[in-house]
C-alpha cells in the first residue's frame, strides 16, 4: 500500500476511473468541480478510456446519465448544491427507473442566500429521491465509498449518491490509499444492467403507470432500499477483505457501550466531534459516537441497537427543516419509538460556519446537564437575529433580509474560523 | 349506370402507399419489411397527424438503419398514447424519461453506445413542439452545438395537446388556444412572439436542419433516411396537424398540412451545415384564409364581421416566408 498526499476531489476522481465509467457527464459547480476536472483530464490523456460529455447544465447532465445507464454504460457525475436542485426532477427520474448511476455530492448550502460552502442542505432536500445516499467521514472513505457505491448501486439497479463535505473534505489534501487497478478489478465485476436499450431485444423503459401499479412500482423501490440494508453491510466486508480496511456499512459506532450521551452525525464532522469525546471521557464524561453511513436506507434497526442503554442522543446536523426541525432527529427518533431515550438536535455549521472543539465540547457538557434546548443551533448570533426581526416589526418596507442582517455584522469578506 | 370506370391507383401513380411502383421510388411504408416501429392499436385520436409523422418517419430511420435505433422520447401525447402500459406500440427499444429532456437522455444513449463502440446503432430523439421549443429547448441547444450523433425529430402541432391545447413558442399569432382565448382587444396568441426553431437550430451550424410535413410523406421519409446516415447532430421538424386542438375535421389533417406549405406559412426546406440546400417550392399558391378558415382556432377572425386586418397580417407572415426562402418559382410568380 502506497499512500498518496492529494486532494480528495483528485483521489474521488481516481477511484472513479478505477471503478472504469463509460460514460462521464460534467458540469461545474463548487466544490465539485475538481473532481470531474480529474476525469476529464484522464480522458483527455487517454488514461482513461471513457466518454467524458461537458453538458449544458446539472439537468442535463443527470438526463444524459439518464440515456447512457438505460443503454447499458456504467455512468457517473457529480454535482452539488444549485446544481442538485437543477436536476432534482431527473434525479427521481433515474431511481423511478431504476437506473444504477453513481453521483458524488460535494455537499454545499442552498441558496437564497447564495453560499459555497459546506453543509447538507442539498443531500437532505432530495433524501426521499430513491437513491441511496451514503455520507463519507474523511477522503480515504470517500475514495472507498465509491468503489463500494458502483457494486451496490448495479447489484440493486439502484443509483447511489455519495455525499462528502464540500471543501471540508474535496479540496482537503491528506494522505489516503488509492487501490491499484488489479484490486478493483478483483472487487467490482463489469456492470450487467438488468434492463437495457438494445435493438437485438427491443424493451419500452418509462412507460406511463396509472393507479392499478404505481403503489406497487413505489413498494419495489422501498424494497430496493430494504435489501440495501442487508447489501451495504455485505459490500463493506467484502471490501474489508479484499483492501484490508473498515470502510462504509450502515452505521459506526464509537465508544457507544456504555455510554449515557451519544452524539449521532453524518461525515467529516465526525473527525472532530471524536477529538472531543476523547477529551471529555478522559474527564470521565460517558459519551460516545454513532456516525450514520447510510442515510437512505435509513437503518432504524441498527441505530436503535447501538443506542440500547443511552438516555439521552444528541443529533448534530448540518441542515434542518424549516418550520419543524432536524431532519436527521426525526428518524433517529423513528429509530427510538418507545424508548423513552431523549433526542436533542444541534444544527450546526450552516453555510460552513465552523463547527470549532470548545463550541461542541460546551454543547455536549450542557447535554450532559441538561441544559440544552431540545432544538437549537450552535454559535448563533441571536442578537443578529432579534436585531432583524426588530427591524421587521418597526418598519414596512424593511429591506432584503440577508443584507441587512451582513450589514449589521459589519463583515466585509466572508471567513471560515 | 352502365358503366363505372375502376380506378387502380396504385398503377400508375406516385401515392405513397403504391406497392407497384418501382423499389427504388417506393416508400418505406409501401415495402413489405416496413418495421411498424409504432405498431397499431395506440390511443391517437382519429386522424392524428403525430401519429402518422412518427410512423413515417421511424420507420423509415428503421429501415435505413437496418433495425438498429433507438429512441428517446419527451413527456407529451406521443408517448402517452402509445404506452398505456402494459401495453406498448413501440416496436424498437424506446425510453421516456421527462418532458424536457428527450435530446439529453438521446446525447446519453449515443455517449453509451460510442463507449461500446456500436456505431451501427443509431439514435433517435422525438417529442412535440412544447417538449422542444420550450421546456427541452435548453438540452436540445446543448445536443446542438456538441454536435452529438443524433437525429431529433419535433412533431409541431402549434400547442401543447397533450395538457389540453395551452399556447406554445411554437404557436402562430391570432390562434385560440386554452391560455390565449380569443378575447379582448386582441384575441387570441399575440403577434410578436414565438420562435421557429429549424432556423435557430441552423445557427448552430450542425449538419443537417429540414422541415416537413405530413403531406408529403414521401419527402418527410427521404428526410429522416438522409439524416439517419449523417453522423452528428440532425433536426428534422415535422408540422402535424391536430384536429382536436385545432379544431379541424379528423379527414382533413394531410390537407391541412399541405395547405399550410402551400399558403407559405409552413416554409418546406432543407439546410446542411447553417445554409439552406433545398427548398419544396409551392405548386398552387393558395391564400392563408383558406387554410385557416378549416380551423375552429381561427374562428374568432371570421365572424359576421371578418377581422381582415388580422387575416391580412397573417397573409404578410406567409408573404414573408415566400420571399425569405423562395417558395415560389419565379416564372410562376
Amino acid at each position: 500500500m502506497t499512500l498518496k498526499q492529494i486532494e480528495g476531489s483528485q483521489g474521488v476522481a481516481e477511484a472513479v476511473a478505477l471503478c472504469r465509467p463509460e460514460v462521464i457527464c460534467a458540469y461545474p459547480i463548487s466544490p465539485q468541480t475538481h473532481i470531474v476536472e480529474g476525469l476529464g483530464e484522464m480522458v483527455k490523456a487517454g488514461q482513461l478510456r471513457a466518454e467524458f460529455l461537458n453538458v449544458e447544465s446539472e439537468f442535463a447532465a443527470m438526463s444524459v446519465a439518464i440515456g447512457s445507464s438505460a443503454a447499458g454504460a456504467r455512468t457517473y457525475t457529480a454535482t452539488a448544491s444549485q446544481g442538485l436542485l437543477f436536476m432534482a426532477e431527473a434525479v427521481f427520474n433515474a431511481s423511478g427507473l431504476g437506473l444504477p448511476i453513481v453521483m458524488t455530492i460535494a455537499n454545499r448550502a442552498i441558496g437564497a442566500p447564495i453560499n459555497i460552502w459546506n453543509d447538507h442542505s442539498d443531500s437532505m432536500s432530495l433524501r426521499d429521491c430513491g437513491w441511496i445516499q451514503l455520507f463519507a467521514e474523511t477522503n480515504q472513505e470517500a475514495i472507498d465509498l465509491h468503489i463500494q457505491a458502483f457494486k451496490l448501486a448495479e447489484e440493486l439497479s439502484v443509483p447511489v449518491m455519495v455525499c462528502m463535505d464540500g471543501f471540508i473534505l474535496t479540496h482537503a489534501y491528506e494522505r489516503v490509499d488509492v487501490p491499484s487497478q488489479e484490486q478493483v478489478d478483483a472487487f467490482l465485476p463489469s456492470f450487467e444492467p438488468r434492463q437495457v436499450l438494445d435493438p437485438a431485444r427491443p424493451v419500452s423503459i418509462g412507460a406511463m403507470v396509472g393507479p392499478e401499479a404505481y403503489t406497487e412500482v413505489r413498494v419495489l423501490a422501498h424494497a430496493k432500499q430494504i435489501q440495501a440494508l442487508t447489501l451495504i453491510p455485505e459490500i463493506a466486508a467484502e471490501f474489508k477483505a479484499h483492501f484490508g480496511r473498515d470502510s462504509g456499512g450502515l452505521i459506526q459506532p464509537y465508544c457507544c457501550d456504555g455510554a449515557h450521551t451519544v452524539v449521532i452525525a453524518l461525515g467529516s464532522v465526525l473527525g472532530t466531534i471524536k477529538d472531543v469525546v476523547d477529551e471529555l471521557r478522559a474527564q470521565g464524561c460517558a459519551l460516545g459516537v454513532l456516525g450514520i453511513t447510510s442515510f437512505r436506507p435509513f437503518p432504524l434497526m441498527e441505530i436503535r441497537q447501538a443506542l440500547l442503554g443511552c438516555q439521552r442522543v444528541l443529533v448534530l446536523e448540518k441542515s434542518f427543516a424549516v418550520g419543524v426541525g432536524g431532519i436527521v432527529a426525526t428518524n433517529v427518533r423513528m429509530a427510538l419509538d418507545g424508548t423513552g431515550q431523549k433526542v436533542l438536535t444541534v444544527v450546526a455549521g450552516l453555510g460552513g460556519r465552523a463547527i470549532t472543539k470548545s463550541s461542541l465540547a460546551a454543547t455536549l457538557v450542557a447535554a450532559m446537564n441538561d441544559q440544552l434546548e431540545p432544538f437549537s443551533f450552535m454559535d448563533l448570533q441571536h442578537e443578529v437575529v432579534d436585531r432583524a426581526l426588530g427591524r421587521e416589526r418597526q418598519i414596512r418596507r424593511s429591506g432584503p433580509v440577508a443584507e441587512s442582517v451582513l450589514r449589521d455584522i459589519g463583515v466585509v469578506a466572508s471567513k471560515i474560523s | 349506370m352502365s358503366h363505372q370506370p375502376v380506378k387502380f391507383y396504385q398503377t400508375g401513380t406516385f401515392t405513397v402507399g403504391n406497392r407497384l411502383l418501382d423499389e427504388s421510388i417506393r416508400s418505406v411504408q409501401a415495402t413489405k419489411t416496413r418495421s411498424n416501429s409504432l405498431n397499431s392499436g395506440h390511443r391517437a385520436c382519429q386522424g392524428c397527424g403525430e401519429a402518422l409523422g412518427a410512423r413515417y418517419a421511424l420507420d423509415a430511420a428503421m429501415d435505413v438503419s437496418q433495425r438498429q435505433l433507438i429512441a428517446a422520447n419527451a413527456t407529451g401525447c406521443l408517448e402517452v398514447f402509445s404506452t398505456p402500459y402494459p401495453e406498448t406500440s413501440w416496436q424498437l427499444p424506446w425510453i421516456h424519461s421527462l418532458f424536457g429532456n428527450a435530446a439529453a437522455v438521446a446525447t446519453g444513449i449515443a455517449a453509451a453506445l460510442r463507449a461500446k463502440g456500436r456505431s451501427d446503432v443509431r439514435v433517435i430523439a422525438q417529442g412535440g413542439d412544447g417538449g422542444t421549443t420550450d421546456i427541452g429547448f435548453g438540452c436540445l441547444s446543448g445536443m446542438f452545438e456538441r454536435n452529438d450523433d443524433v437525429l431529433y425529430l419535433c412533431y409541431d402541432n402549434e400547442a401543447y395537446m397533450n395538457t389540453g391545447v395551452q399556447r406554445s413558442s411554437a404557436t402562430p399569432p391570432a390562434v385560440r388556444t386554452a391560455t390565449t382565448m380569443p378575447l379582448g382587444a386582441e384575441p387570441g396568441n399575440p403577434f410578436g412572439q414565438g420562435k421557429f426553431v429549424p432556423t435557430i437550430a441552423m445557427a448552430h451550424r450542425i449538419p443537417y436542419v429540414a422541415t416537413a410535413t405530413v403531406a408529403d410523406l414521401f419527402d418527410l421519409e427521404y428526410k429522416v433516411k438522409k439524416a439517419i446516415q449523417i453522423r452528428g447532430a440532425k433536426y428534422l421538424h415535422i408540422f402535424v396537424p391536430c384536429p382536436l386542438g385545432w379544431g379541424a375535421a379528423s379527414s382533413d389533417t394531410i390537407k391541412l398540412a399541405d395547405m399550410a406549405k402551400e399558403c407559405g406559412l409552413f416554409p418546406v426546406f432543407e439546410a446542411e451545415h447553417g445554409k439552406v440546400t433545398g427548398v419544396s417550392k409551392i405548386r398552387k399558391l393558395i391564400p392563408v384564409e383558406d387554410y385557416l378558415k378549416l380551423q375552429r382556432r381561427y374562428a374568432h377572425l371570421f365572424g359576421k364581421a371578418p377581422a381582415t386586418d388580422v387575416i391580412s397580417k397573417i397573409q404578410a407572415r406567409a408573404d414573408e416566408n415566400i420571399r425569405t426562402y423562395g417558395l415560389l418559382d419565379t416564372d410562376v410568380r
